[in-house]
Formats: structure tokens, sequence, C-alpha cells
């Protein structure tokens, strides 16, 4: 399935001994695993497992109290850094309830993503010389195309609160893939989708990974997690308690007895 | 919608400066001039706090600060310096951006009304500073003897009548206007009214909210120094009772009143809550009274004021698009 190979063999991401608490709960509790170039990795676990709290750790929400993230080519520290910093580097996420903002429209949506392809400052924005007018130009095409893509670009120009529930969960992937990233994490993307909706998001997430993103993925449902993914990795009650290809983590028993139960056997 | 007043868009942009440049020559009295001098430095006032609770979302009760800064700055270079008026006036918006600039740091770490509650505790040390700093400020009695503007070429002063001030306040609400608008429209604009929106996910965008809240208030300080320097100018006086509490509420309510984060919507508010009380005048002692009723009841009947968030879209105007396969 991998396109290419010599590239994966190189992780984009790197966690050692992520280690994350909130007063006497360990909420991440010594996770250690790396994500390869250009797969999709599903981090799956029950309810509470501290997937999401993983997530905050990786984006800088929330720096953990132990452990160390390396992300990208370099291998850059992420402890650190400030949401907005490692951004820049080039991790992009979405989150589990939609975090839109709703009074601009979806294109302006997606140019403040694109924010950190842009170099225009507190002067250029003010004066506007003609390279700044330029950028302007190559951002809005480039938000328009990314729209295209994401077959919303008949809903440009209409607010993005007004919306329709699974297209602004497209959006929100929408306005993170903006940026350019290379590794982008999509934290529960089918939550409250219908059937034909998650059939279009595993496309979406197909189509994603083909431009050569790397896709970290918090997904419940495992018929989304499943097909798409090309190595699972299971968190329970904070500990990573498997990981491994889709087929090996259905027939765990450690994951049937923490999480998947007997729906996994169907 | 929008598209079938296109026509009347163009339009209108003349018009307007055409009733705004005949304003002062139809209407003689000096006293309707005067008014509409105030009324142009509350718009003033009114576009830059709307830059900061507009645009950014951060609630600022203390804008009055920043107003009495540029009038202070202006009064002092100009009496000790006997800086002109047109340098003065640069000093003015510069030195009040840098004093935001300053306000805004202890307010860096808060959000929503914590941040309300420093700028309003931020505006009433300003205005207790100027009433006790009396070798500087002079005092309760204020500064006395500021130069009016004047002109090199042709060589004309300014004086103490309002038409030549009528027409300065409004080149400058005209050229603000023009800058404003660009920065609506601009990486900076759009990064503020993000951080307005969802400040969490504007950092994830990789949005700088340190960057993105200092260049508010530093812009938001520069035009309040601007409105300053030419209320000091025109006043030949500043004192720090025109600097009160209530300055910081008017222009607070001009913004909410018209539409918060809309440039049109703004300059109605400031523009309705100037003139209102004129209007009421025939009703003397229950003047107050009536626009205070005035303005309970254009917040219930239209919440989101005048014009509220209409912000001007970014349009794309694709010349050919293929197709998405």
């Amino acid at each position: 399935m991998k396109s290419n190979k010599s590239l994966s063999e190189y992780p984009i991401l790197t966690l050692k001994n992520v280690t994350k608490r909130f007063g006497g709960v360990t909420a991440v509790d010594h996770v250690t695993f790396t994500v390869k170039h250009g797969d999709v990795l599903g981090l799956i676990g029950p309810n509470g497992a501290g997937k999401t709290t993983l997530f905050n750790c990786i984006t800088g929400l929330s720096s953990p109290n132990e452990g160390t993230l390396y992300f990208g080519d370099s291998q850059v520290l992420l402890n650190r850094l400030y949401p907005y910093q490692i951004t820049t580097k080039g991790i992009a996420r979405t989150f589990q309830t939609i975090r839109l903002f709703k009074n601009m429209t979806v294109l302006e949506n997606v140019m403040v993503g694109a924010h950190t392809r842009m170099r225009t400052g507190f002067w250029g924005a003010l004066f506007r010389p003609r390279w700044v007018k330029i950028e302007e130009k190559k951002i809005t095409a480039h938000a328009y195309r990314l729209l295209q893509f994401f077959g919303l670009s008949s809903k440009a120009q209409l607010l993005a609160g007004n919306l329709p529930y699974g297209y602004q969960r497209k959006l929100e992937i929408a306005r993170a893939l903006a940026a350019d990233p290379k590794l982008l994490l999509l934290d529960e993307p089918a939550a409250g989708m219908n059937p034909t909706e998650k059939e279009e998001l595993l496309e979406l997430i197909r189509a994603i990974r083909g431009r050569g993103v790397t896709v970290l993925l918090i997904e419940h449902d495992m018929k989304v997690v499943m097909p798409i993914s090309d190595h699972v990795v299971v968190l329970d009650y904070g500990k990573k308690i498997a990981e491994g290809a889709p087929k090996d983590i259905q027939n765990n028993p450690h994951v049937i007895e923490a999480y998947l139960g007997k729906g996994a056997r169907q | 919608m929008i598209t079938d007043l296109k026509p009347l868009s163009k339009l209108w942009l003349p018009l307007m400066l055409l009733a705004i440049f005949a304003f002062p020559f139809v209407d003689t009295n000096p006293y309707h001039v005067d008014v509409m001098v105030t009324t142009g430095i509350f718009m003033l006032l009114a576009l830059g706090l709307n830059v900061i609770v507009g645009y950014s979302g951060i609630l600022n009760l203390g804008f009055a600060a920043l107003f009495a800064f540029g009038a202070y700055t202006y009064a002092l270079v100009n009496i000790h310096w006997h800086v002109p008026f047109w340098i003065g006036l640069w000093i003015s918006g510069f030195a009040t951006a840098l004093f935001g600039i300053l306000l805004a740091c202890p307010a860096l770490r808060l959000s929503g009304d914590y941040i309300a509650i420093v700028t309003l505790g931020a505006g009433e040390i300003v205005r207790i500073a100027l009433n006790n700093l009396d070798t500087i400020t002079g005092g309760p009695n204020g500064l006395l003897g500021i130069d009016h503007p004047g002109l090199w070429f042709p060589k004309y002063q300014f004086g103490v009548k309002s038409e030549p001030y009528y027409f300065l306040v409004f080149v400058l609400v005209l050229g603000v206007i023009f800058f404003l608008k660009r920065l609506e429209s601009s990486r900076l604009g759009r990064a503020w009214c993000a951080l307005r929106e969802d400040e969490l996910a504007a950092c994830f965008m990789g949005v700088s909210p340190v960057w993105a809240k200092l260049s508010a208030f530093a812009i938001g300080g520069f035009i309040a120094g601007l409105a300053g320097c030419v209320f000091a100018a025109k006043q030949g006086t500043v004192s720090p009772d025109s600097f009160d509490f209530v300055v910081s509420v008017m222009v607070l309510a001009m913004v909410v009143l018209g539409g918060i984060g809309n440039i049109g919507g703004v300059l109605l508010g400031a523009l309705t809550l100037s003139l209102l009380p004129e209007f009421l005048r025939g009703f003397e002692s229950y003047r107050m009274l009536l626009f205070g009723l005035a303005m309970i009841l254009m917040m219930l009947f239209r919440p989101q004021g005048i014009a509220g968030f209409v912000r001007p879209k970014e349009e794309y105007r694709p010349k050919k698009i293929t197709s998405p396969k």
C-alpha cells in the first residue's frame, strides 16, 4: 500500500515515554511510539483512554510532564513550543468538537488556516505593497482550490456557522490542510456522521494521504479506523496496550478485552 | 442581494464625500459645525476601539486612557518644545501606540472579562495620574495655551473657528478608514477575526496571539492618539475631566450600538450617539433620560447593532476554474 518505501522508513513523529498527569490522574502514561512518513496511524482506545490528551501534548496545548516528542526530518523537540509554533513546524489538527470561526466565511476559514504560509506582517498588512497583494491572491486561490478538493467551493462565501454539520467537519479538515502540514492530526473526524458521510470521509483521508500528508487519526468507529490505517496504536488508561497492523490488533486479546469487545469478531 | 446594490455602492462613496465636504457650506451655523467636529473625534475614537473590541474581541473599558495620552502628549511637546501640530500629530499617534502596547502587556495573559477589568483599572489609573502629577500635567487645572494648528502655505491659522477642524478631522477619519479597510482583508485582519471567534483554534492555525493582540492595541492606540491630538489642538487646553470613564463607555456604546467589527456601523453609531443628545435638547432636563431610553430600545430591537458582524467577504473571481476532476 505504501507508495514511497524509502521515505516511510523514517519516522516523522517520535514519542518517547510521554507522560501527562492531571493531579493524581495519569492521563497519558509513558507512551512510546513512532509515526512513519506517509502512513495513516489510527489511535484508538475506550473513552477516557488519553487519546485527546496525547493529541494536546503533540500540538502544544498541554506540555507533557515527562518524555520527549520529536518531529520532522530534523527531529525538532516539540515539548516546549507553543501551539502556533508547532503549527509553523508543520503539524495541523482538527478538534473533537467543531471549532470553526463561525462568523467568517468558509473561504476565510481556510485562509486563516493558511496563516503560516504567508509572510505579510503588521506593516505589510497596513501598507499593502505589491508583493502582499500577490500573496493575498495566491492564498485566496490556494484556499479556493482546497475547497474544490473538498467539494465545498460552491459554499465559499457562506458563513461557516451556517453550514450543515457534515460540511463543517469537512471544512475543519480543509482549514487544517491549508497550512500545508506534513502531519495532520484528526480528532474523531467521523463523530456524528452517517454511514455515507463516513464513506466519503474515508475517501477524503485516502486522498489526503495521496497528497503526501501523514495522518494521525483518533477514531472510535472501527469501520473507519481499520480499513484506512496502516498502523494502529491502542491506549487504555493512558497506557499503550498494543500496536501493530489493523488485522493483528483486531485479533489481539488485550485489545478485545479492553475495548473492542464482541464487535471486533463480527 | 448584495449584487443588486452594486451600482448604488459605486455612487455612495462620492455622494458621501460630497455631503461631508458641503456640510459646513450648507449649514453655516457654527455650533452645528462644532458638534460635527466633536462627532468626528468620536468617530476616530470609535474606529480605534473597534480594532480592539470589534476585530480582535478584547473588551476594553479604559479607552479614554489612550485618548488622554494622545491629548497630553501633544499638549506637552507643544508647550515645552513648541512642536508644531503636524509633527505633534505623528508624535501623539506613535507615542499612544506604544502606550497601548504597554497597557496590553499585562492584559495578554488574561481573557474575556478579566481583560475588561484590567483595562478599566488602567483607564482610571491614567486619569488619576493626570490629576495628581501636578508638576507635569498641571493637575486638575490641566494644561493651558496649546497652539492651534496652522498652515505654512498658504499661511492660515486654524484659530478657534470650527470649519478648519471639521475638514481636518474628516480627512483623518477618511485616512483611518482607508487603512482599516486594508487591514480588514489582510492576514492580520483575518487573524484578529479568528482570535475573536475562537482563540484556541486560531492558535492552532499558527496565529500568534501576542502578535495579533499587540498589533490591535498599537493600531487602536495610534488612532486614539490622533483623536487626542486633534482634541487638544482644537480646545487649546486639556484637563483630566475630559477623559472620564464616561468617555470610555460612550465610545464602547458607539461601537456596540453601531455594529461590532463593522466600519460603517461604527461610524453610524458614533454619529447617532454624538448627535442624539443634541436633538434631544428640546426635552431639557429629560434629555439624558431619553438618551438612555433610546440606547436601551436600540439594544432591545437590534442586539447585534445597526450593522453587526458584517465583514467584507474575501472575493474570489476565478478566471478559469479547472473543475476538480
